[in-house]
């Protein structure tokens, strides 16, 4: 009886996990979609602030919980709040210590008298819009440059300053609109 | 189709797995936090609950039953339980991502959610017939569905509301789903015995 028992027991589990190996071979699911999900609200500047080498390193953070949805400067408020309504988490303010949101957008230039052709900016620069070689002056391609400011900090003789990027008839773009997937929900 | 209706109504308003007979309380009060999670784990449970009350009374009535081992009915249920489980998890991560992800562990716990096991067992003592256990475990699954979605609504605008102090948490939960209860007793009238 018992043994009879045993090896019914042992049979129906061997057509479950049968039943189960395909399905799990049906149902695969390639790469993490989350991750995808996560790294299209980021704003693609690969600036680095928030300490990720990258937007998608930090989506991949993200999607395993080991990173808060606050670190993105570039993308500000409206990035916290489209991130926080995808993960179903509270909203949080954007924490200080990865910088500060800016009002509008700006770019960097290179003081040129002062360089001395040290070529550390092009090395912290994650867009590669800055153009000079060993001992030449360097330049910024201005509409390259994401403003994310990472050259500032390794410049030995601080000659990169911000300035603001005013609108004008050349580069004024249409805003984007309403409801897009960035935007605050009304509710 | 008479019997069916009634199987119907007495598992989701007068007979509610969740507020009379207090089974599967573990998601009802873990899931509850917001609507939307209570919606996606709502639906899982329906489809879960259904499937294994069908897929155990298959088992009982060919498997059990001929052979004379009904006293390996609950290891044999909740194997067939866990099977159908870890097939919705599946089904829910390839479809999506974002629910699996916020369900979190609640997901495979729905294995242990007694409500589960208790619908098989009850068809199996209450004698049911196969279109009877479907209906049996679908009722149940919607009442069970129906509760945890109203008790979410309600959490979310308690959450909202300004909560004596020593009420707040889940003892304010708790008092809601007591008092939720106690309204779900007065379907006990709606038939006459």
């Amino acid at each position: 009886m018992v043994t009879v028992v045993v090896i019914l027991l042992a049979i129906i589990a061997a057509i479950f996990g049968i039943i189960l190996g395909y399905s799990a071979i049906r149902f695969r699911v390639e790469g993490n979609p989350v991750v995808d999900k996560i790294d299209a609200l980021l704003p693609q500047t690969q600036c680095g602030q928030c300490t990720y080498p990258g937007c998608r390193p930090y989506a991949e953070a993200m999607a395993s919980g080991e990173a808060p949805i606050n670190q993105c400067p570039p993308g500000g408020e409206a990035t916290i709040v489209a991130l926080a309504d995808l993960l179903g988490v509270e909203v949080l303010p954007l924490n200080a210590e990865n910088g500060e949101v800016k009002e509008g957008k700006t770019v960097v230039v290179i003081d040129e008298q002062t360089c001395i052709g040290c070529t550390l900016c092009i090395q912290a620069c994650p867009v590669d819009a800055i153009l000079g070689a060993a001992k030449q002056m360097h330049t910024i391609i201005t509409s390259e440059c994401t403003g994310c400011d990472l050259c500032i900090p390794p410049c030995p003789v601080d000659c990169i300053h911000i300035v603001p990027v005013e609108q004008n008839m050349n580069n004024w773009k249409w805003p984007a609109p309403n409801g897009g997937h960035a935007a605050p929900k009304a509710s | 189709m008479t019997e069916y209706a009634l199987i119907l109504l007495s598992t989701i308003l007068v007979n509610n797995f969740v507020l009379v007979k207090f089974l599967g309380l573990c998601p009802f009060m873990g899931v509850s936090r917001k609507l939307e999670t209570a919606i996606g784990m709502a639906l899982a449970t329906t489809f879960v609950l259904t499937l294994s009350s069908v897929c155990s009374f298959l088992v009982n009535q060919y498997i059990l039953a001929p052979l004379g081992i009904e006293f390996m009915r609950t290891i044999m249920f909740i194997l067939v339980i866990a099977v159908v489980v870890q097939f919705t998890e599946m089904v829910v991560h390839k479809t999506s991502p974002m629910l699996y992800n916020v369900l979190g562990i609640f997901l495979p716990l729905i294995t242990t959610n007694c409500a589960v096991l208790g619908v098989a067992l009850l068809n199996v003592q209450e004698q049911h017939g196969f279109l009877q256990s479907l209906f049996y475990g679908f009722g149940a699954a919607v009442g069970f569905s129906m509760v945890l979605i109203l008790f979410a609504a309600m959490r979310e605008k308690i959450a909202a509301a300004d909560v004596p102090e020593i009420f707040q948490g889940s003892a304010i939960a708790l008092i809601t789903a007591g008092i939720m209860s106690l309204a779900f007793m007065g379907f006990g009238g709606l038939i006459k015995v």
